[in-house]
């Protein structure tokens, strides 16, 4: 049985600038309006590789330190999973632009910066966490995909587990064939044991039926749902809006081609 | 974590199609290597290439996913009767209960580099036939193999650089034990693209000459791709004396650069570490140690610094990639299928001569073959942002 206490979690994105403006919204308090996602320097990165470090690794960074505050865990401890679609879009269009325009040089640090693990290792360098890191991909269900891996890490680890999902936008002409938008990310700080104040819902992979045939429920709210199809880590928000609304009950989320993720949800006291 | 069985494998890389193939160059201390003559490219260095990948034709039905990294990845499933080793575990286990977890560090990019170099000329858009999802994701390849075996299980790619295809084992193996899974086919593929090889070039980190890992005067890496794949088995029946088995994988993070390893080999050594641990091995149970050796100044001294903290200086070890190139996302899975032929082939492979060894390194490198009874190995695999990763192999004890 797979299963984990969320105690922690971050959200940033077009509108959402934390977690707890995400909840309001969710719970249909305030209304959702889209606009571009702002992001901060994260303060824990050292000034050198905070000037080398990329948008989506500032925006993860964001959102994994935020759901280590709210689940009060250092940030050196928690083992983590990164889960993006794909790797950091400004890098792949200046790399390939200057070498189909015959330009070979590329600069050292936009190469390091463009490998997929980039964000791991710049958590890694930020935080001092020295514990094991992966990096997953599942096209539009890395989400799920960067889940599944964060409970199998958590019932096997003896640390808690941070699942960090994100993705950023792709300037044109790569945009055309890939359209995200702009940068969403989402950070959930997973333990093993609840905690009677800080645990807020607990999680479990459905044992009966793991996999769902049928595609994950849409969100109510237009704007939400166009947010939660338009960039790849925002198909965890069915997941945020049950833990928000305090629900009880399954929720599907997409995962492989014609394969939902059947997730469990309780909510805590 | 519970051991697994190998119940099928193979491995295509510039030294051989296939086991056979690899072994023998591994026998006869063969280099791969080849003065770098990769399509348009003007650089300095060996590659270890792999030939005819462009003759591969890909099936009607999956023609969006055609690129390199694809054709590669098909050339090699084609070897050692891999695909019928999956069959009987799909038959044993149901389709839905095989995971198929696979790394690599750039999929399809050179075809993404082909796209940008014929963008329309008036709209500068890409050529229409460029398809992401097929080709440049990460998980392209994953969902490309997938769809050749017709699994159904849970699937991944792991993109850590050149841990990738190490560190599937590690998401295999805690699956299985999740009880999601009875099996999985874990693997690597990368192939050679512009992006890798001029950016290397830009850290310095290119060698001319063919890579000399270990050697006094190495100078960098050779670039090189490969495919190979594993099929790990849920341990039910009893095992055969031939059996070898995935005993314990062990991960960390440097914390400490994006590019440049732990000088101390910190976060090397706590991968090895944690790998005996949970192999429930001490560092005198292993025999050969195949080294990540890449030949680079800093990262072979990192490495064996955290050899000789962690095994002292007896253990016999050695790098293989003065023969197959260092071939990124694919070399974990590449050399744990080099570790296993070692262990059934009695056989611990130097890899090509190369010079004199440096002597400031205080562990055992061998620098010729060596046979006699190999029980168990360890691997080790890291990457850029300081991602490692050590894998253990060996006989049921």
């Amino acid at each position: 049985m797979l299963n984990g206490y969320i105690d922690g979690i971050g959200v940033l994105g077009p509108g959402i600038k934390s977690w707890q403006d995400a909840e309001r919204m969710l719970t249909g308090d305030v209304a959702y309006a889209a606009a571009r996602t702002v992001l901060s320097p994260s303060a824990l990165l050292p000034p050198p590789e905070r000037r080398r470090a990329g948008r989506g690794v500032m925006a993860a960074l964001q959102v994994g330190h935020a759901a280590c505050v709210m689940a009060d865990v250092p940030p050196s401890e928690p083992a983590s999973v990164f889960a993006s679609s794909g790797g950091d879009g400004d890098i792949c269009h200046a790399i390939c632009s200057a070498m189909a325009a015959g330009d070979h040089l590329i600069s050292p640090t936009q190469f390091h910066n463009s490998v997929h693990n980039a964000i791991s290792g710049y958590w890694g360098i930020a935080t001092g966490a020295m514990t094991p890191s992966s990096v997953v991909s599942a096209y539009d269900g890395s989400f799920a995909a960067g889940l599944l891996e964060a409970l199998t890490l958590l019932a096997a680890a003896c640390t808690p587990v941070l699942l960090v999902a994100s993705d950023t936008d792709y300037p044109p002409p790569l945009y055309r064939a890939r359209p995200v938008p702009d940068i969403f990310a989402v950070a959930l700080l997973l333990t093993a044991t609840p905690h009677p104040t800080k645990s807020v819902a607990r999680i479990r992979v459905a044992d009966a039926a793991p996999f769902a045939e049928t595609p994950s429920q849409p969100m109510g709210d237009t704007a939400l749902e166009s947010l939660r199809t338009s960039i790849p880590a925002a198909r965890c928000l069915p997941l945020l809006h049950s833990i928000a609304r305090r629900d009880t009950g399954n929720v599907i989320l997409d995962y492989l081609d014609s394969q939902g993720l059947v997730i469990e949800m309780v909510p805590c006291a | 974590m519970s051991s697994l069985t190998i119940s099928g494998m193979t491995a295509t890389s510039c030294i051989g199609r296939g086991l056979t193939q690899t072994l023998s160059a591994l026998r006869a201390q063969r280099c791969g290597l080849v003065r770098c003559a990769f399509r348009d490219l003007v650089l300095d260095t060996w590659i270890g290439e792999v030939d005819v990948v462009d003759d591969e034709a890909i099936d009607a039905d999956l023609r969006e996913f055609n690129c390199r990294n694809n054709r590669l990845a098909q050339l090699a499933l084609a070897e050692d009767g891999f695909v019928d080793a999956v069959d009987a575990a799909i038959e044993r286990w149901g389709r839905r209960r095989v995971g198929i977890f696979l790394g690599t560090s750039t999929a399809g990019m050179l075809r993404t580099e082909w796209a940008f170099r014929h963008r329309d000329a008036v709209s500068g858009q890409l050529p229409a036939d460029f398809v992401y999802a097929a080709t440049h994701s990460p998980y392209s390849l994953t969902e490309f193999v997938r769809r050749k075996l017709r699994l159904e299980g849970p699937a991944l790619a792991v993109s850590s650089a050149c841990s990738s295809s190490a560190k599937v084992f590690a998401s295999a193996q805690r699956m299985v034990d999740s009880g999601l899974i009875d099996a999985a086919v874990v693997g690597g593929v990368d192939s050679l693209c512009a992006t890798t090889l001029y950016g290397f070039k830009s850290l310095g980190l290119l060698a001319e000459e063919c890579c000399r890992p270990f050697s006094d005067d190495r100078a960098g890496i050779s670039i090189g791709e490969a495919a190979a794949y594993l099929l790990l088995e849920r341990i039910s029946d009893p095992l055969d004396d031939d059996s070898v088995l995935l005993l314990g994988v062990g991960e960390s993070s440097d914390a400490y650069h994006m590019s440049s390893p732990h000088p101390e080999g910190l976060g090397a050594r706590l991968a090895m570490e944690r790998a005996l641990h949970a192999a429930g091995l001490n560092p005198r149970d292993i025999d050969y140690i195949n080294l990540h050796g890449t030949g680079t100044i800093a990262n072979d001294s990192a490495e064996a610094n955290a050899i000789a903290h962690v095994f002292g200086t007896a253990t016999p070890c050695s790098s293989t990639k003065g023969a197959t190139g260092h071939t990124l996302g694919a070399a974990g899975a590449l050399e744990a299928a080099i570790c296993v032929l070692a262990i059934k082939n009695a056989l611990m492979p130097s890899g090509p001569s190369a010079g004199r060894r440096d002597d400031t390194m205080a562990i055992d490198y061998l620098s010729q073959n060596q046979h006699g009874k190999v029980s168990t190995v360890l691997s080790n695999a890291f990457g850029f942002g300081g991602s490692n990763c050590s894998l253990i192999f060996g006989r049921l004890t």
